[in-house]
């Protein structure tokens, strides 16, 4: 078990190089720089004296393969970089911001599995009864509405109509403020866990050694505890970690509608500006949270189904 | 039609004046929105050349001049009063003796040197550095050749002496947001997270992503103000959901988009809490004289003709514009009522391509970027107008980040944009004169001898008045040239709650608002009293 989870922590260190080494290129060739951007808006006249002084401040004037080189070293040293537009280091920008990221992310996880995985099962031992029906219509539902539609709508109904939650910010970090962000940010992963969960019970529930479960004399509910639910978490797990681990990159739409105070809306505003360092670290950060994810989903199903750490 | 709309911006002006003279209240909360993106990237104001971080200055600090918007021009701030040398270059400023930094520093010479000093360093490359080039020796210093800059001067604690490069109005200038007063006292790190300033609001907390919190100084030096206990800054970039949010009365002021306008202006309870302002902001379509047609000012006057641009305004834009003459905008005070726009005239149009030789018409590309009022959108307007008179235009799409690269590259046949067009007249047609670079804002590489002459003329003309008139003179030859499509001027629209009084129509950036002039009635909500 040892080696395995070695193996595939280590797996994790060329990810990283090939994501770093990609989103470095693209930010590289891509139309658009930082000095340029400061007078996008048409606001200010361009100076290009000071874009001047900026690229050189910046080290933007230095080959590719060197800003290349520095990069990986400072990588290596666990150093992300300084933020163009502020000044300050990158860690310390994503530092405050992540944190809301992951609240959002794991409240809207919490959402999902608690309401998806029941639904689901349910369904699943009721095939074609009317909650099967409903439940498998609103999986449809929520996996096609697009979330920003959504949010605006929840935003409608329970904010602006019912006035019981408020409709934007981070607030005082009251439970009260995350509800509308989460339920939005939830309702994909919660439909695909439905539907998820719904086909792994049925698998199961076909199974051989369910049928011989059943002709031992096993109640239903035990059938259920014993072999159906054990089997069927494999699957499950791995919805719920792969949902997880994408939920923070999925967050940037929601965290703009709602202004919450997360990475993906710091990502998509250095993207505008082409903050580099700051949009490197912050995908850099999401493509880890992902990668720590599924390592950890492949260690729990090693742990549910010892056969699969043979392979 | 001009005259009517810039009466109405000057009515917008009076109604929310008249607020001011019934009575202003102490105490409560005001939850203003800052639009421009879902972050502040920085507490230091001079570093930013953002509108976002401006949000945070007017509350916090002040510069040497700051922007009258009921006089519509820059008014001393830090100094009771300047004396002006015969010349028109050395400026004399009595300080005031009674303004006290946060930290309860008092505010002297030497600070107001500090921040001149740390906005120009070279290292630093903050974008208020070209305010600060017009003080004598600023150039050589912002170079890295000087240790100082020779044109400042204490002559006392409150007296301070600027010599500038030529006789301009500096207020223009020394009134940005980047130009701010810094105390000379305080560790330069912390002014990333925790300013030091001048203004009539203290720095309380910044929650990153979510808001901005400053709180009443009681020592600040304009007697009986600010009247309000505390502004929220909150971070809103999304149009729709600062709707909701402002139906929900949950923000206090909302930056109204086209779309929304419209809808504001046909609902009861919102459509009488709507503040108007023709902006300093001309946008145009551009065209490189580089591309063959648009070497010929026929061919560019036949593509004012051509456009509707009027209908665009009204269909497209939701009247969430002015139509535009020419290049200063209805605001400024060289703008000439009397010079009629291009009239639409696609035959007159056609006349005018046929006596260039594009009778056939040709073919350009515009690049643009996503923007609804300025960009794709407005590109694909025009496309059925300029083929009725032969001419095929293509967007050629950009990133918003992009855009400005493309421009200032000079890699373009034509771009559309909108840009700053005041509020200082002089400042606004230097984008004009044939020795600003293409690079700089002379993007359309415009180049008119006669244009020069009245500009040089206007550059050393100590006469306001008469500073103007040729001014006004230069503008309507640019309008003559056509060396852009002269499309509109910006409405900026703003919303707000009943219960606030003390807005004022800020034609540099309505959304920038003098917070310490702000007060809220008792009809506002609980969580504001």
């Amino acid at each position: 078990m040892l080696q395995f989870t070695l193996r595939r922590i280590l797996q994790i260190i060329p990810t990283v190089f090939v994501v770093a080494l990609l989103i470095f290129v693209i930010f590289s060739v891509v139309p658009g720089s930082f000095a340029a951007s400061l007078f996008a808006d048409g606001r200010t006249a361009a100076d290009p004296e000071l874009m001047a002084r900026l690229n050189r401040e910046l080290g933007l004037d230095k080959p590719l393969l060197e800003r290349f080189v520095i990069y990986i070293v400072d990588l290596a040293h666990l150093d992300l970089g300084t933020s163009f537009r502020t000044r300050q280091p990158v860690i310390e920008l994503i530092n405050s911001r992540i944190w809301a990221s992951l609240e959002l992310a794991m409240a809207a996880m919490a959402f999902a599995i608690l309401v998806g995985v029941p639904l689901g099962f349910l369904a699943a031992l009721r095939p074609g009864s009317i909650l099967d029906t409903v439940t498998m219509i609103g999986a449809v539902s929520g996996l096609s509405i697009p979330q920003f539609w959504l949010g605006l709508l929840m935003m409608y109904v329970f904010a602006l109509q019912l006035n019981w939650l408020p409709s934007f910010g981070y607030g005082d970090g009251s439970w009260r403020n995350i509800i509308l962000p989460a339920v939005t940010l939830g309702v994909t992963p919660l439909a695909l866990l439905a539907r998820t969960t719904r086909a792994g019970v049925l698998d199961v529930m076909s199974a051989d050694f369910v049928r011989t479960a059943h002709s031992k004399g096993m109640s239903e509910g035990q059938v259920v505890r014993w072999h159906v639910a054990r089997n069927a978490l494999v699957l499950i797990v791995t919805t719920v970690g792969l949902q997880f681990g994408s939920l923070i990159g999925q967050a940037v739409v929601i965290e703009k509608l709602f202004s919450w105070p997360g990475i993906g809306s710091l990502l998509v505003d250095s993207v505008a500006i082409r903050d580099i360092p700051v949009v490197q670290g912050a995908i850099l950060v999401i493509v880890l949270w992902f990668l720590v994810i599924n390592t950890a989903v492949d260690l729990i199903y090693a742990a549910i189904d010892p056969r699969i750490k043979q392979g | 039609m001009l005259k009517r709309l810039s009466l109405a911006a000057v009515l917008s002006l009076g109604a929310s004046g008249l607020a001011i003279a019934e009575g202003e209240r102490q105490g409560g909360t005001l939850n203003f929105t800052a639009p421009y993106g879902s972050s502040f990237a920085t507490l230091d104001s001079q570093a930013s050349p953002n509108t976002q971080e401006e949000f945070i200055t007017q509350a916090i600090h002040r510069s040497l001049y700051s922007w009258d918007s009921l006089k519509n021009e820059p008014v001393l701030e830090l100094a009771t009063s300047a004396d002006v040398s015969e010349e028109g270059t050395v400026y004399t400023y009595h300080l005031r003796e009674n303004a006290v930094f946060h930290n309860d520093k008092p505010l002297t010479a030497d600070d107001i040197i500090y921040s001149y000093l740390r906005i120009a360093a070279p290292q630093n490359a903050f974008p208020g550095a070209s305010y600060i080039a017009n003080i004598a020796g600023a150039a050589e210093y912002i170079a890295g050749d000087a240790e100082g800059i020779s044109g400042l001067k204490k002559i006392d604690d409150h007296t301070l002496e600027i010599t500038f490069v030529a006789p301009i109005n500096p207020g223009f200038a020394l009134m940005m947001n980047t130009t701010a007063i810094y105390p000379s006292n305080v560790d330069e790190a912390s002014f990333v997270t925790a300013p030091v300033g001048l203004g009539a609001f203290k720095f309380e907390e910044h929650v990153p992503g979510s808001q901005v919190v400053v709180t009443k100084f009681d020592k600040y030096y304009e007697e009986g103000k600010p009247y309000l206990d505390r502004v929220n800054l909150i971070l809103m970039g999304e149009d729709a959901a600062r709707d909701v949010a402002f139906r929900n009365k949950e923000i206090d002021v909302s930056i109204l988009g086209p779309t929304q306008y419209q809808a504001y202006q046909g609902e009861e309870g919102l459509k009488d809490n709507i503040l108007e302002v023709a902006e300093v902001f001309t946008r145009n379509i551009g065209f490189n004289p580089a591309f063959e047609p648009f070497k010929d000012k026929r061919v560019r006057q036949a593509l004012n003709h051509a456009i509707n641009a009027p209908l665009i305004i009204e269909r497209l834009v939701k009247n969430k514009a002015y139509p535009a003459s020419g290049w200063l905008p209805v605001s400024s005070p060289a703008f000439d009522p009397d010079k009629p726009a291009y009239d639409f005239d696609p035959e007159k149009a056609k006349a005018l391509l046929a006596e260039a030789g594009y009778a056939d018409g040709f073919e350009f590309e515009v690049t643009a970027s996503p923007n609804e009022s300025w960009g794709v959108p407005i590109v694909e307007a025009i496309l059925p107008m300029l083929q009725k008179v032969g001419v095929t235009v293509r967007p050629r799409p950009v990133e918003s980040a992009a855009l400005g690269d493309a421009i200032t590259s000079n890699d373009f046949q034509a771009y559309i944009w909108s840009n700053q067009s005041g509020p200082d007249p002089l400042n606004a047609l230097r984008c004009f004169y044939s020795k600003t670079l293409q690079s700089a804002c002379n993007y359309a590489s415009y180049a008119s001898p006669e244009f020069d002459a009245l500009y040089e003329q206007a550059q050393q003309e100590r006469d306001p008045a008469k500073q103007i008139d040729l001014l006004r003179q230069a503008n309507n030859i640019v309008q003559d040239d056509a060396p852009v499509w002269f499309f509109n001027y910006n409405k900026a629209v703003m919303a707000y709650q009943p219960w606030v009084h003390g807005l004022v129509p800020n034609a540099t950036e309505l959304a920038l608002q003098p917070y310490d002039e702000i007060w809220i009635d008792e009809t506002a909500p609980d969580s504001r009293n």
